[in-house]
Formats: C-alpha cells, structure tokens, sequence
C-alpha cells in the first residue's frame, strides 16, 4: 500500500514536471534570461503555497496518514557548501536545461539523450563522493 | 478537459508542486530527488571503497519508487496529455536563442541541437550533456540537495541553508547563459 502511494505521487509528479513545462531545457533558459514570469510563478506559488502547508503542520501538529509525527530535516549549518555546490549546480541546471526530477520525466518522456545527462549526474554524484574530503563544507 | 492536454499555467503548476510535497509529507518523507543518484551509486557498488555511500540503499526504496512514477508521468503526459509539446516561450528569447544557433526554440519541447537522436552522433552535443548532468549531480550533492530539496521543501521550511543554495543555484545559471552560452554556442 505504501509503495503504491510513493509510485502514485511520482507518477502525479511526474505528470506535472512535463506539463507545467519545468522540464522545458527553453523554459530554463527564459528564466535565466529574466523573459518570462513563468517558471518564477511556478517556484512562488509552490514556496508560498509550501510556507503555509509546512505551518499548518507545525501549529497543529499533524501526524502522517500512517500516524507517526511529520519530521523535518534541520539542513547543517555551512555558507560555502551551500554556495559553492549551488553555484555548480546552477552552472549545470542552466546547460543541461534539467535539474534530477526532470531528469527522470524526460527519460519518460523518451527523449533518449537526456539518459547521457543522467549517466553523468551519477558519475558527478560519484565525484562528489570521492572528493568530499577535500572540499571546504 | 481540454486545458489538460495545454501547457498547465503557473499558478496550476506551482499548486501542483507544493501537493507532491505536501502527499510526501503526509506518508512520512521528505521531498527531494537527488538523492537517488546517491542511492544509484551505492546499488553501484560504490559503499565498497567509499565511505560516503556506505547506506542501506533499502531504506530508499521508496524515493526509487517515486522516480519510476516521475518517469511514468513523463511517458503518461508526453503521449496522452500533450496536444502540441512546443514550448512558447518569450519571442525575443526565440530570437536570442536562434542567434546561437538553436533553431528548435520556440517549435519544440528541448533543443534537437542537444536532445535529438541525431544530437547523440555530435561529439559537442553528447559532451554538453555530460558537462551538464556531471555538475547537476556534483553540485547537488555538494549543496546537499536539488530544485526539490532546497528551492521547494528548504525554502518552505524558511531554512537559511536552502536559501543560500538557491543564491548559489542562480549565480551558477547566470554565470552560464550571460557568459559561458555565447563562448560554447
């Protein structure tokens, strides 16, 4: 039952990456360029949206369906992983024109090269992994 | 029906995003995608020689489950929810994209020049797409998580952390199409 609900919400957010054009590589670029509200309506609305279900949850402390408390992860305190990894990440969501949850509808989608772009997110997750060590966190 | 088969406006989009957290919430996790490469490493083998994906892969079995949604969605929306999948994006974006040779803005879903089958047979395309991906994976795992991690549940839970990765997210982006797009394309 519980795997079925994590494939249902997938498969609905999936629906909505391909459909709100998030997954557009142009839809990307025109946000960078500054051409168009689109993509800034999308994250605003979700934000906003979002602000307001994670307080409802926290005043009235609502439980999950399956009765346990709503946890939320505190992220670690750090400036220059924050900036340092994001700014890496921009670099490839800009070229790319797909961050990982597009990544995946447009696999769907099949469009056969995006499967390149995942392969190398792997690889560069991969990296990251080797070189943690040695990167200022 | 009709409007599901157009392009979802913004604030249908945005809604829609906010409910995907909001369901994950409500089953007990925590939204965020780039973590699966982490847990596709590790299915990789890669725990063997590296501390930093020794997990219980298992207990991710649920955001794998997720992914298979997200690419059924895709399969779903691109074939039976699509009427016409050309982007309409700004025409002077179409303008300035052409100018750098992308012919397919305006009449297409992704570029041809980077997303086609033929694109695979272009050595500059394929090595883009790689140089791209590469630094998505990277640099979420650097910054400890995606779009979804930070842009949408960080920024949502008011965590200064999930801001600045969203600073570093933009920087990176402008960094790109206002200085490195004129030099690649």
């Amino acid at each position: 039952m519980r795997t079925l609900s994590y494939l249902l919400i997938g498969i609905f957010f999936g629906i909505t990456l391909f459909k709100s054009e998030a997954a557009s590589w142009f839809r990307i670029y025109e946000m960078f360029a500054f051409d168009a509200f689109h993509m800034y309506g999308i994250i605003g609305t979700a934000v906003t949206l979002g602000i307001l279900m994670v307080q409802a949850i926290k005043r009235f402390k609502l439980k999950s369906f399956y009765g346990e408390p709503i946890v939320f992860c505190q992220k670690e305190k750090s400036v220059s992983r924050y900036l340092f990894g994001g700014f890496l990440f921009g670099l490839g969501w800009a070229l790319a024109g797909a961050c990982p949850g597009p990544m995946f509808t447009l696999v769907g989608a099949g469009y056969i090269p995006v499967l390149v772009v995942l392969a190398a997110a792997i690889l560069g997750t991969y990296a990251y992994g080797l070189l943690r060590e040695k990167l200022p966190h | 029906m009709d409007w599901i088969m157009e392009p979802w406006p913004w604030y249908v989009s945005g809604a829609a995003i906010s409910l995907t957290m909001l369901l994950l919430l409500l089953v007990g996790r925590n939204f965020g995608m780039s973590s699966n490469l982490r847990t596709f490493c590790t299915i990789c083998g890669a725990g063997r020689h590296n501390e930093f994906f020794r997990i219980d892969w298992k207990e991710q079995r649920w955001n794998l489950m997720v992914v298979l949604g997200a690419i059924l969605g895709g399969y779903l929306a691109a074939n039976f929810l699509t009427a016409d999948p050309a982007v309409a994006i700004n025409p002077n974006t179409v303008a300035e994209l052409e100018t750098l040779g992308f012919a397919s803005a305006g009449s297409a879903y992704l570029p041809d020049e980077l997303y086609s089958l033929k694109a695979l047979s272009d050595p500059k395309s394929v090595a883009l797409l790689a140089l791209g991906g590469f630094l998505v994976g990277f640099g979420a795992r650097y910054a400890g998580g995606c779009t979804s991690g930070h842009a949408i549940s960080g920024l949502s839970e008011l965590q200064w952390p999930s801001l600045l990765a969203v600073i570093g997210f933009f920087a990176g982006g402008l960094v790109m199409i206002y200085f490195l797009f004129p030099l690649i394309f």
